[in-house]
């Protein structure tokens, strides 16, 4: 290979592009930010003079012939795949992309049901047919785990028919299933393995991580570089192993995505890719070290439970991810959402999400030891400002849905909007979720329940941000009608 | 030769001292600490190129954010400093003979050091030994204590840096904690006259009022600060500084001070009316 991880094409020819000071008669129509003086001001005269478009020596994203294609050989190097794709509209496509590559209408994926929206909204789109594995649950945290190979195994006979098994790795809360097992297990079933790394990038460059996706042999893996990995937000990487027929996926990507790909995002992951391969390791061993830090903090604290590789068990919770600092909050009688909210207002922390048991905080090399006190402390102060007695609180974060219908027959049926209190026993049209974190509470298909509707209830009431109806207000819901 | 150090107090305001010497310059993990000798102000010592004390001054400082709170309270025992790696809060501390233990918490080693070495002024009673150093962040040493401390003294860097974490609520809410039944909390407040210190000086201030149930700002004159006007807080679960003072007793106790006294001590809290106006926007009186 002619270029090095040293290198970054397409920053290169970025720069060489703004040395050269080409004339623009082409879009953005801001021409380098002259044409709109305040955004300038806000982001930046360098910011907006690298927002250019697709030309030659730029390449172009939807077809990448030079700088981008050698940029993403060099991703797709730097993390053990076959192919790389650049993606410019999130993870969200990364996952959509992956789906809509391995299945056809119709056609089955086996998938934990704890998935992020965006792997429903796939199916939504293209009318794969989910055949959801209940993960494995804490009951301490009330929060789903990953799949059990046992579980993947039963649905895997099943549903031989399957093409694919979609599997996250790690969960929001840092929890990965036994990713090796499940893709000799898939692979022995000419099942492809699709992988949503949304929040393991940093298994690819960090010492002492869960295995990756690409490490494990799974076919395809969106990761969401953006996260933990250093670049703009909404910029993502696609991975496809060696079973993969990359030009057909390009075409897939093609279907929905841009194509006025963001060269700011562009460049961005071109940049991060190099500095995660440069320094990856360094960079990833001070996070966990700070995790690992903050975790023993909370602990001393006592009442908050900041959980970690003690819950390993070979099974749901086959690994976890040390540079997640998921601390269950139910003990001091304040729901996750709760102390988010007051970390926020009261001590201007703001962290990734609060559930109804627990928080999340991403703990990354851009942190410093003056800030994590700060959060340490804070939670410190919360306990003994905040705490109460935690009787009558929700003690699970998920309830296994029924499903009833595909997604998509639910999403495109005839639908009637009642007041979600009202709707116990009907099938739901759309999704209703919390967001952050994006797990469905209800997708499309699925029954609703009594106990689906009081926990709806007592997210509003501890003050979850929920999305997803079409009622903005959340009081009505779409249900399918007979 | 003209050697001169300059501090910009805002953007548009400069303050200069003529250097004669460079004495010492370290970066340590932490920040970049300078040690210059100049004929006006003696030694001083700059932290991020900012301005922490010179030795013509400090004693202004370091004797109002004592004295204060130990004239109230004639039965402090335990105290814990925070910051004040140059000495000069413990050198003042030291002069009470009833005080048993002092915690001193300092960030930076480095700072300590270089004051021994270059500015024992300040630094020459860390070596008592009632007192402890501890080289660790303050909030974090705090979080660990309950119930400990008669008098807490801030002796801290600006908000921003370093120092950040010490103007916070939940450090404030910490010290509480920390802090004995009749506890005291004096920190360093800031001043009000340029924007930027305003601002976070009414931050502050509202963070401990919510705190505290006794929250007041007293000031001095100190001439290298910016604009010349200072400001301490004073925090209490109880006492008040103003009723609560102890003249007898604290002038039977025979310390030498160069600036305060215990007339000094009722009129520091009559602050101006624009700091008044400050501090009642920020929530507090």
């Amino acid at each position: 290979m002619i270029f090095k991880q040293s290198s970054a094409p397409v920053l290169e020819a970025m720069q060489q592009h703004l040395q050269n000071r080409v004339v623009p008669f082409d879009v953005p129509g801001h021409k380098g930010g002259r044409g709109n003086a305040e955004l300038t001001d806000f982001l930046g005269k360098q910011c907006l003079k690298a927002d250019v478009n697709s030309m030659k020596p730029l390449d172009n994203l939807c077809h990448p012939v030079s700088v981008i294609k050698e940029a993403e050989e060099l991703a797709a190097e730097a993390f053990g795949a076959k192919n790389a794709f650049f993606m410019v509209s999130g993870t969200t496509g990364s996952v959509q992309a992956m789906i809509m590559s391995a299945c056809k209408a119709g056609e089955k994926l086996i998938m934990p049901r704890n998935v992020h929206r965006s792997a429903i909204n796939a199916l939504v789109v293209n009318g794969a047919v989910p055949v959801y594995v209940n993960p494995g649950n804490n009951k301490r945290l009330g929060i789903p785990l990953g799949m059990s190979v046992n579980d993947v195994q039963k649905a895997i006979d099943e549903n031989p028919d399957a093409k694919a098994i979609l599997v996250n790795n790690p969960t929001y809360y840092g929890i990965c299933s036994d990713l090796k097992s499940i893709v000799e297990l898939a692979h022995r079933h000419n099942m492809l393995v699709l992988v949503d790394e949304a929040h393991g990038t940093h298994f690819y460059f960090g010492e002492n991580m869960p295995v990756s996706g690409m490490a494990a042999g799974a076919d395809m893996a969106a990761v969401s570089m953006h996260k933990t990995g250093g670049s703009l937000t909404q910029s993502s990487i696609l991975l496809c192993g060696e079973n993969i027929n990359a030009d057909y996926v390009r075409q897939v990507i093609n279907l929905t995505q841009t194509t006025s790909g963001s060269y700011l995002l562009i460049s961005s992951l071109d940049i991060a890719r190099k500095n995660l391969a440069l320094n990856g390791k360094e960079i990833y061993r001070k996070a966990a070290a700070f995790a690992d830090y903050a975790r023993n903090e909370i602990n001393r604290l006592g009442g908050y439970y900041a959980f970690g590789e003690e819950l390993i068990d070979g099974k749901a919770f086959f690994d976890f991810d040390r540079t997640k600092l998921s601390v269950h909050t139910r003990d001091i009688g304040l729901a996750g959402i709760e102390v988010y909210d007051i970390l926020r207002d009261e001590y201007n922390i703001q962290i990734e999400f609060g559930d109804i048991g627990n928080i999340l905080a991403i703990i990354s090399a851009g942190d410093r030891a003056l800030e994590i006190e700060r959060l340490i402390s804070s939670m410190s102060e919360i306990k003994r400002l905040y705490a109460k007695d935690k009787a009558g609180m929700f003690d699970h974060e998920y309830i296994n849905p029924e499903v009833v219908m595909p997604p998509q027959a639910a999403f495109y049926s005839k639908k009637a909007s009642i007041p979600i209190n009202e709707s116990s026993g009907k099938i739901c049209g759309e999704f209703v979720m919390c967001y952050p974190p994006g797990i469905p509470i209800l997708a499309p298909g699925e029954k609703i329940t009594d106990e689906i509707i009081r926990y709806i209830n007592y997210a509003k009431e501890k003050g979850c941000f929920m999305t997803g109806t079409q009622d903005m207000k959340i009081e009505n819901i779409n249900i399918v009608k007979n | 030769m003209e050697l001169w150090y300059t501090e910009n107090h805002t953007p548009d305001v400069k303050f200069s001292v003529r250097v004669d010497r460079h004495l010492v310059s370290e970066q340590s993990e932490y920040q970049r600490i300078d040690i210059f000798e100049s004929k006006e102000f003696g030694r001083f010592l700059t932290l991020d190129g900012y301005l922490m004390l010179t030795e013509k001054d400090e004693y202004i400082y370091h004797e109002m954010i004592t004295h204060v709170p130990m004239a109230v309270n004639p039965d402090i025992k335990n105290v814990l400093v925070i910051g004040a790696g140059d000495g000069g809060t413990v050198r003042e501390l030291t002069w009470y003979d009833h005080i048993e233990h002092i915690d001193m918490v300092e960030i930076d080693e480095m700072v300590v050091r270089l004051c021994r070495e270059y500015i024992p002024q300040t630094a020459c009673k860390l070596s008592d030994p009632r007192v402890d150093i501890h080289y660790e962040d303050g909030l974090r040493f705090v979080r660990r204590k309950e119930n400990e401390y008669d008098l807490i003294i801030v002796d801290s860097t600006d908000p921003f840096g370093v120092g950040e974490g010490l103007f916070t609520k939940e450090f404030y809410g910490n010290c509480y904690k920390a802090l004995t039944e009749n506890g005291i909390l004096v920190n360093q407040h800031e001043s009000t006259f340029y924007a930027s210190y305003a601002h976070s000086m009414k931050k502050a201030h509202s963070r401990i009022k919510s705190t505290f149930p006794v929250a007041l700002v007293y000031q001095a004159h100190i001439p290298t600060y910016p604009s010349g006007h200072w400001l301490f807080g004073f925090a209490s679960k109880g006492f008040d500084p103003r009723d609560d003072l102890k003249e007898e007793w604290w002038n039977s106790l025979g310390i030498k001070t160069k600036y305060y006294n215990t007339i000094l001590h009722r009129g520091c809290f009559a602050i101006p009316n624009n700091v008044r106006d400050t501090l009642r926007e920020s929530g507090g009186r």
